[in-house]
């Protein structure tokens, strides 16, 4: 990463296009992530793709804009996205287990929902996945960028 | 017969790793929610040993398909046998590591990791699907390289450095022998595998993708000539996790072993003659290497290596007597190999040195920590009628019935290279005149511990110490036990069919 040593905001990079462009960028791949998150289960996508994807919206939002901007901006640290992951997709897991079923059968409603479609516990289980992801890839982006930064 | 509760002693360890994960930074919370985790585990896993022991074989399908496409999960006696002790162990080291880990050290990673550990390896004890058992593996390894570099010291980092490159090159190979296998049969699933690789007509093949299965859970197994990672790494860490590592990691590869040969490579008059081979040098090797150490771990790292030998030649006797011996075995080692670990992290909190030159007095100093710890050491040694004993008498029965004299010669050398060797600690240790303390700085000594952190250090020990005396006193139940787990291996129908033929 190139950086100019005249700019006194450590970890930022200094393109105005970037700077911009990131400002737009960064909800639509939010939404974009979602959307490949949502389908996952039948057609190409899923969570782990779909968290690579909102990591990487907030990667270039903080590359751009400085990794303070998109602390204050999570409010939380990402690690904590983590336990609530796996935790997520645990429960997914347990529930079918609560009705009698093997671990990890899928339960699906009868009816789809407006704009999400099938809903069952593979998608909580996704979503678990998507979680787990982007904790995972913003912890050790935020480790690297501290470690730069002092 | 189908029931979806038998995961549920991976899923009590899972929750507690998230449990201690959301409980990050808050040590004693931690410390607390961990011994609270096992101690519902070891509940559990006692429930299910009973349910199995009365019931039969229980099976789950992971999804809900059906056996050979979903993925199976089945606790027989062996696997809940094995839960149990495993549990009963991760327990022990639970409460010592509570007790024993300073607070500098960055424990709040420790628990979780801990856990997911012990969840692998539980996890390793109930697949019925080679592939579903690879994955447990890689979890056993990820965590336990998160654990021996834990601390993050030159030599921690020296020893995890061997420890993970053979066991990755391990994995490759077991994967390996895995894809043979499916290309050979079409099928994962091992009870599905154990009827389709007596069909195979190219036995050479099947040979080879045997050897390959010996030579990857060898390395993880430590048999010669593939040990050599072993006491390279194991005195490095934290004695918690030496404890942990020599008491369980090393079984979980002789438990897959046991099952994995007994359903579909044996018997196989080559595959027998090399794993018999094996374990004569692993004895010899392994008792030879533990004669000339002077540092308590490697010590007992080196007898961990020679005591696989036991059980790989309860394998390669491949009779019922002798694979019961194998498997009575595993249980005493689990249980003695664990608490040697505590007992040298004891040992050196009190005096400051792993040494046995440095070391001495502690039978004057410690008469009753002394009499505790004689207990797992004459268990180990086998000197009757301590836990040790039982399982060698079965063993060279075993020998003499199938007559493998070598066998039954290396078995009696490499017990009394083990009596020397517990001799010499003994001596060293507990006999000889010397100074206990030796002082050092920002070393907290075990006399000014907290009561609650001594209790942490003595209480498992004893634990372990008294489920030795039951293998030991028990050991006409312990027999039966693994008589009849010994029989479900030789004719492993009844596994197969309650894979298979249940359609619930």
């Amino acid at each position: 990463m190139h950086r100019n040593n005249d700019d006194n905001q450590s970890g930022q990079m200094t393109t105005l296009i970037l700077r911009t462009a990131s400002t737009y960028l960064m909800p639509l791949l939010l939404l974009f992530s979602i959307f490949i998150l949502i389908r996952g289960h039948y057609e190409p996508g899923g969570g782990f793709v779909g968290g690579l994807i909102a990591s990487i919206a907030l990667v270039v939002y903080g590359y751009a804009n400085g990794l303070k901007r998109i602390k204050s901006f999570l409010q939380f640290h990402p690690g904590g996205l983590i336990p609530t992951g796996v935790t997520l997709a645990m429960l997914s897991g347990i529930a079918p287990m609560f009705l009698g079923k093997p671990f990890m059968t899928g339960l699906w409603l009868d009816q789809q929902l407006p704009i999400i479609g099938h809903v069952g516990t593979a998608l909580f289980f996704d979503t678990g996945v998507y979680l787990v992801v982007v904790g995972t890839t913003l912890t050790i982006i935020f480790s690297i960028g501290e470690e730069i930064d002092s | 017969m189908t029931d979806h509760s038998i995961l549920i002693p991976i899923l009590i360890q899972l929750t507690t790793a998230l449990v201690l994960l959301f409980m990050w930074n808050r040590i004693h919370l931690q410390r607390r929610a961990s011994v609270i985790g096992n101690a519902i585990g070891l509940a559990y896993a006692i429930y299910l040993f009973q349910k199995v022991y009365n019931q039969g074989i229980l099976v789950t399908q992971g999804g809900g398909w059906e056996a050979p496409y979903g993925i199976t999960f089945a606790a027989d006696l062996f696997s809940a046998s094995m839960i149990l002790i495993a549990s009963a162990s991760g327990f022990a080291v639970s409460i010592f590591a509570a007790g024993s880990m300073s607070k500098r050290r960055s424990m709040f990673v420790f628990f979780p990791i801990f856990h997911f550990l012990l969840m692998g390896i539980i996890g390793s004890f109930l697949a019925g699907d080679l592939f579903n058992l690879y994955v447990w593996f890689e979890l056993i390894i990820i965590a336990s390289f998160g654990l021996i570099t834990f601390g993050g010291g030159k030599r921690q980092l020296e020893g995890a450095l061997k420890y993970v490159t053979l066991n990755l090159l391990a994995s490759i190979l077991f994967i390996t022998g895995i894809a043979f296998l499916y290309g050979l049969t079409g099928t994962l699933n091992m009870a599905d595998l154990a009827l389709k690789t007596a069909e195979v007509e190219n036995k050479n093949l099947l040979t080879i993708t045997a050897l390959f299965f010996f030579v990857g859970l060898g390395i993880k197994t430590a048999v010669f000539p593939l040990y050599f990672w072993l006491p390279a790494s194991y005195h490095t860490p934290l004695s918690a996790i030496s404890a942990i590592f020599g008491g369980l990691l090393t079984k979980v590869g002789v438990y897959t072993m046991l099952r994995i040969f007994s359903l579909f490579f044996l018997p196989d008059p080559f595959v027998s003659n090399v794993i018999t081979v094996v374990a004569i040098f692993t004895l010899i090797a392994g008792a030879m290497g533990a004669m000339i150490q002077n540092d308590l771990r490697k010590l007992f790292s080196w007898l961990i290596v020679c005591h696989i030998g036991f059980m790989i030649a309860g394998l390669g006797m491949y009779t019922t007597i002798a694979i019961a011996g194998a498997v009575f075995y595993l249980f005493h080692d689990i249980i003695v190999k664990t608490n040697l670990f505590m007992i040298s992290g004891l040992i050196h909190r009190i005096t400051g040195s792993f040494k046995l030159k440095k070391l001495g007095g502690f039978y004057a100093h410690y008469p009753s920590k002394t009499l505790l710890i004689a207990i797992p050491l004459f268990s180990l040694v086998g000197i009757p009628p301590l836990s040790g004993f039982w399982p060698k008498l079965l063993l060279i029965n075993g020998g003499l019935d199938t007559e493998s004299y070598w066998l039954i010669a290396s078995i009696l050398v490499a017990s009394f290279i083990t009596l020397f060797a517990i001799g010499k600690v003994w001596i060293e240790v507990f006999w000889k005149k010397g100074a206990t303390v030796t002082p050092k700085k920002h070393f907290v000594t075990f006399g000014e511990l907290r009561y609650i952190h001594k209790v942490g250090f003595v209480l498992p020990i004893a634990a372990l110490g008294a489920i030795s005396l039951f293998l030991a006193f028990g050991a006409g139940w312990v027999f039966t036990v693994s008589e009849q787990i010994a029989r479900e291996l030789m004719n492993p129908e009844s596994y197969i069919e309650a894979i298979l033929n249940q359609n619930n």
